[in-house]
């Protein structure tokens, strides 16, 4: 029998050139493993706090009004917007559109700005409304 | 057709080629991205209007069907969703059929708990008493 070798695994990070269309296919994938297990666990806690009553909603509502509880919330809102955009793109291109260089490189573009320029309004008006 | 099957005779000896499935997996993926797509909208718009975020007007929006139906459906495609990600991620990254099968196998595990979990509280949290 012959020795079944190991398939190669995927590709070598430090041999690329930067460029939106590698960045975003990048961040895809680190916000889809941040928002699995940091967003999930937020989730998951905050359901929890509210069917546990006044006392765990408060725990959960004070940790989540700390500044550090308000980092990680700013850093879910822009993961879920990220990882939105660039999935209609991947969605997108699924279908075999906006695969030439120019539009590729555009919409790449466009889900870094619009993630950026989303959760900046969101936290604007949370935290306008919270005063 | 097995794994491993291959057109070139060296290919063969190799054990490498395609192995004609997967396809499945990925339409799976899609279709989840899709439901998350509406689902992730319902649930950030629902958090941006409700009119506050207290322990009293979350009950209430997830007591009434209008709530509580949306939020499992979120729940439980959320997680399938973060399973189906997070073995891409594992697939690509983690050397050896013995360790992809092991932590593919640990985080369906804890996305299960996770899930039942989240699940619990919502019917916590639908059929108890309105606050």
């Amino acid at each position: 029998m012959a020795a079944v070798r190991d398939r190669p695994i995927s590709p070598h990070l430090t041999i690329w050139r930067w460029g939106p269309n590698m960045l975003v296919s990048i961040l895809h994938r680190i916000t889809g493993v941040g928002l699995s297990i940091v967003g999930l666990a937020a989730l998951t806690w905050w359901l929890l706090a509210i069917s546990g009553g006044a006392a765990s909603y408060g725990t959960f509502t004070r940790a989540a009004s700390n500044w550090v509880g308000i980092v990680i919330l700013i850093g879910l809102t822009w993961a879920f917007f990220q990882h939105l955009f660039s999935g209609i793109r991947h969605l997108v291109t699924d279908t075999g559109m906006g695969l030439h260089l120019r539009p590729n490189k555009m919409s790449a573009i466009l889900t870094i700005v619009g993630s950026a320029l989303c959760t900046a309004f969101l936290w604007a008006y949370f935290l306008g409304a919270l005063k | 057709m097995s794994l491993g099957d291959s057109a070139t005779e060296l290919g063969r000896v190799e054990g490498i080629g395609s192995a004609r499935r997967g396809g499945e997996d990925w339409i799976a993926e899609r279709l989840s991205s899709v439901a998350l797509l509406l689902l992730g909208a319902w649930f950030l718009a629902s958090i941006l209007f409700l009119p506050k975020l207290d322990l009293e007007t979350v009950t209430e929006w997830l007591h009434g069907a209008g709530g509580a139906v949306p939020m499992a459906l979120f729940i439980i495609v959320s997680f399938w969703h973060a399973v189906d990600g997070l073995k891409v991620v594992v697939d690509d990254y983690v050397e050896g059929e013995g360790n992809r099968w092991a932590w593919n196998t640990l985080i369906l595990f804890l996305a299960m708990a996770g899930a039942s979990l989240c699940l619990f509280a919502l019917g916590r949290i639908a059929f108890g008493a309105a606050s």
